[in-house]
């Protein structure tokens, strides 16, 4: 029966929100990282994953480019660069 | 992808301060969880047919009710004999909370419900376009409260939400900050663990509705913090239990980075009544620091 | 069991052998007797539900619809301004499809205030999603409420019911009532079983948004189901006569129809004046009949066109109005013969017995009188006209 609307867990993650990327995204330096985890902890789009020093990273298919992990980072260790720069 | 049960794939504005601060609620409050939502942003960009970020069971029926959903639903798992099984968090925005919800969540409050009931507060109606609500804070430029020759925007203060809930007798209020994550969900668990009704009312900046760079999500709700105009308290049976004190930065630098704010920039007079809101709540709930 | 009991008191009863989960309500009248017996049931350990004491119709029908969610069978009652409060939620309700079970007390609406008895409280959330049953007498208000949550709780249909009993003349009204046992209701009503919920063991999202995409067909299903719930009733209603021995068709019934020329159709408890109006005029050789529409919504239009299609008269008694247009029932009434092949020659309309007024039995015979006349639109009966001269000048 169509009509009940129901939606299955988790399944926004269909959902690529990448292209939402106009201008920037982050670039984890993996250098002075000190695992503190408050890039993942802020992330709104829940894509950044990581464990340990220097391990973090975020997804591209879903970050928006917001760049409040480069803010929060309290090591600077995360860079907001070019969409298209290596 | 860290293991959340607010997943990827939502559709909030890029450094949206709901989105941060619903994920850390519900990852703090566990899968053992059933979640009523008013309409609003949060509902309309987490679930949009077919698809959904929850990953707890997750009911949305209309604008005002999601404390009255919750009641049934706590009814429901009471009836089942898991009342203590499982946590039931009502959750709206501050449009859905403080005016059009007040009633349906006064009566949850009134009657003693097991239920968390979550305030995600960016001081204005975002989803239909950023116009004043009863939490938006005086001054502010919305487009319902536009500024104008004759208005320097919104005439009133925010209605004291977190005074209203606790003056219920509910057993746990909190104020919170997409600013401070970890302090959220440490309020998050600390009321979960509590049983009867609990309210938290999270400040969640929107870089749409505030006009802030989207980086700047968690340094203004900060700044909101720290210049005393969004005073972080906890209330416990009704007395205030716990506060974030604060080394007052004049309310300018959190006013400064905001388009909603522009226009009191060059206007001292008004900037001064917001500095003195700010000192009020300094003094009223003790938050200044004092020097050791 | 036959008891004499009160309208009310027999709905409770009937709710009570229903076993609801949680029951929510709020104060109004003429619902308050019904709420009142239950809550005293609950409190009485006779029912093992949760009762919740709602501070408005609103977050009473929201109540509900989280708790049907869960996959909890629960109950609500109200009546006119109440029912006008919750119509936001009653909307979401059906398009979400719980099958929510409400008792309507049927009652005039504001302004003026008024508190007795009419249809248009009912009448205006046709459109709503939900069935609608409409009770003839105390016996047939207990005997939809079964049928009610039988039907919506199925697992093909899922949507809510609405069982209308006039206000105080069935609520408040006495009458000598067949209650069926526990054990026959339980043979009748298996208990609920939810095809969708709420469940942290498998997390579902209800109620979510709904694009251009898909919005169409959600609305379109709704109203497929209504159809088959058209089909399904009548079936219902056969299991039904065979535990409780009560025959219904619960779609419509037809009383002295055979070789009537001159019929009156009706809704709610005015049918059982119009019957004896029938049958006082039956013994004076006169051909007259009633069909009683018992289910508004899904509405049988093949059902009525087949009572009626060779009925030479009929007068359609609405208890309510769309103002500014034709009145409700009769409207639809009419629009079942539009492009067939028979219909009856004059379809009259009479809006009767708003805010309470009395309909006796010489109004009905009036509109039977009138009947043999030209053809009627909104003809108000026993209006006082003198009262229109009245001015706030």
């Amino acid at each position: 029966m169509f009509g009940p609307l129901v939606c299955k867990p988790g399944s926004s993650r269909n959902n690529k929100t990448g292209p939402w990327r106009t201008e920037l995204r982050p670039k984890f330096l993996k250098k002075e990282c000190i695992a503190c985890n408050m890039c993942l902890v802020v992330c709104p789009e829940a894509c950044i994953s990581g464990q340990g020093k220097n391990n973090y990273d975020f997804d591209p298919d879903f970050c928006k480019g917001c760049g409040n992990c480069a803010a929060v980072c309290p090591k600077k260790d995360i860079e907001m660069v070019k969409e298209d720069s290596a | 992808m860290s293991k959340t049960l607010f997943n990827s794939g939502h559709t909030a504005c890029a450094g949206c301060g709901q989105s941060m601060a619903a994920r850390l609620v519900i990852d703090a409050a566990g899968s053992n969880t059933i979640v009523a939502n008013n309409t609003g942003c949060l509902e309309v960009f987490s679930t949009k047919y077919p698809e959904t970020s929850w990953g707890v069971p997750f009911i949305h029926s209309l604008f005002e009710n999601a404390a009255a959903v919750a009641s049934g639903i706590e009814s429901a798992v009471k009836y089942l004999g898991k009342g203590d099984e499982i946590n039931i968090i009502a959750q709206a925005g501050d449009g859905g909370t403080a005016d059009i919800g007040l009633q349906a969540l006064s009566g949850m409050l009134e009657r003693g419900h097991n239920i968390l009931y979550v305030c995600y507060d960016n001081e204005a109606y975002m989803n239909t376009g950023v116009q004043r609500s009863g939490l938006t804070p005086f001054d502010t430029n919305t487009t319902t409260s536009p500024v104008g020759s004759a208005s320097s925007g919104n005439l009133r203060p925010k209605k004291p939400m977190p005074e209203i809930a606790n003056a219920h007798g509910i057993p746990y209020v909190a104020t919170a900050s997409a600013g401070l994550p970890l302090d959220l969900q440490r309020k998050v668990k600390k009321a979960i663990s509590i049983k009867g009704p609990k309210y938290i009312q999270v400040h969640v900046p929107c870089p749409l509705g505030w006009r802030h760079e989207t980086n700047l999500t968690i340094n203004v709700a900060k700044l909101a913090v720290d210049t005393g105009l969004y005073p972080l308290i906890e209330y416990e049976n009704g007395i205030i239990s716990a506060r974030r004190q604060i080394t007052p930065k004049p309310v300018e630098e959190y006013l400064k980075v905001q388009g909603r704010f522009k226009h009191l920039l060059k206007n001292p007079e008004e900037i001064k009544k917001i500095q003195d809101i700010a000192d009020n709540n300094i003094k009223k709930y003790g938050l200044k620091l004092e020097a050791s | 069991m036959k008891e004499l009991l009160e309208g009310s008191l027999a709905v409770a009863e009937i709710v009570r052998l229903c076993k609801p989960g949680v029951i929510s309500a709020y104060p109004i009248t003429p619902q308050t007797h019904i709420v009142e017996e239950l809550a005293q049931i609950v409190a009485n350990g006779k029912l093992n539900a949760q009762f919740v004491n709602v501070e408005s119709e609103h977050s009473a029908a929201s109540t509900v619809l989280g708790s049907v969610a869960c996959g909890v069978r629960s109950y609500t009652a109200t009546s006119s301004q109440g029912l006008f409060l919750m119509a936001e939620v009653l909307y979401n309700i059906a398009g979400m499809r719980l099958p929510v079970i409400m008792t309507t007390a049927a009652r005039a609406i504001s302004a003026p205030i008024n508190i007795w008895n009419d249809h248009q409280d009912v009448v205006s959330l046709r459109d709503s999603g939900w069935i609608q049953f409409h009770a003839e007498d105390i016996q047939e208000a207990v005997d939809l409420h079964l049928i009610a949550y039988r039907l919506g709780e199925d697992k093909s249909i899922m949507l809510p019911v609405m069982v209308c009993i006039d206000g105080f003349i069935l609520t408040h009204g006495l009458e000598t009532v067949n209650m069926p046992s526990q054990e026959e209701v339980d043979k009748f009503l298996p208990s609920y079983k939810a095809p969708y919920k709420l469940d942290v063991t498998n997390p579902l999202t209800l109620g979510p948004l709904v694009d251009p995409e898909f919005y169409t067909e959600a609305r379109f299903a709704l109203n497929e189901t209504h159809k088959e719930a058209l089909a399904l009733i009548p079936k219902i209603t056969v299991e039904f006569s065979k535990v409780f021995g009560r025959n219904y068709n619960g779609l419509i019934e037809g009383y002295q129809m055979k070789d009537a020329e001159r019929v009156i159709v009706a809704m709610g408890s005015v049918c059982g004046t119009v019957k004896d109006v029938v049958d006082e005029l039956r013994k004076k050789g006169k051909k007259v009949g009633l069909l009683k529409i018992t289910s508004l919504r899904p509405f049988p239009a093949s059902y009525i066109y087949e009572a009626l299609k060779n009925i030479p008269k009929v007068a359609v008694i609405d208890r309510a109005l769309s103002l500014g247009s034709f009145a409700p029932l009769a409207a639809e009434i009419k629009a079942v013969f539009f492009g067939r092949p028979k219909m009856p020659k004059t379809i009259s309309s009479f809006v009767v017995g708003l805010g309470g007024r009395d309909i006796t039995r010489e109004s009905i015979k009036e509109i039977f009188r009138l009947l043999t006349g030209k053809e009627k639109q909104g003809e108000f009966i026993d209006l006082k006209p003198e009262l229109l001269k009245e001015s706030y000048e």
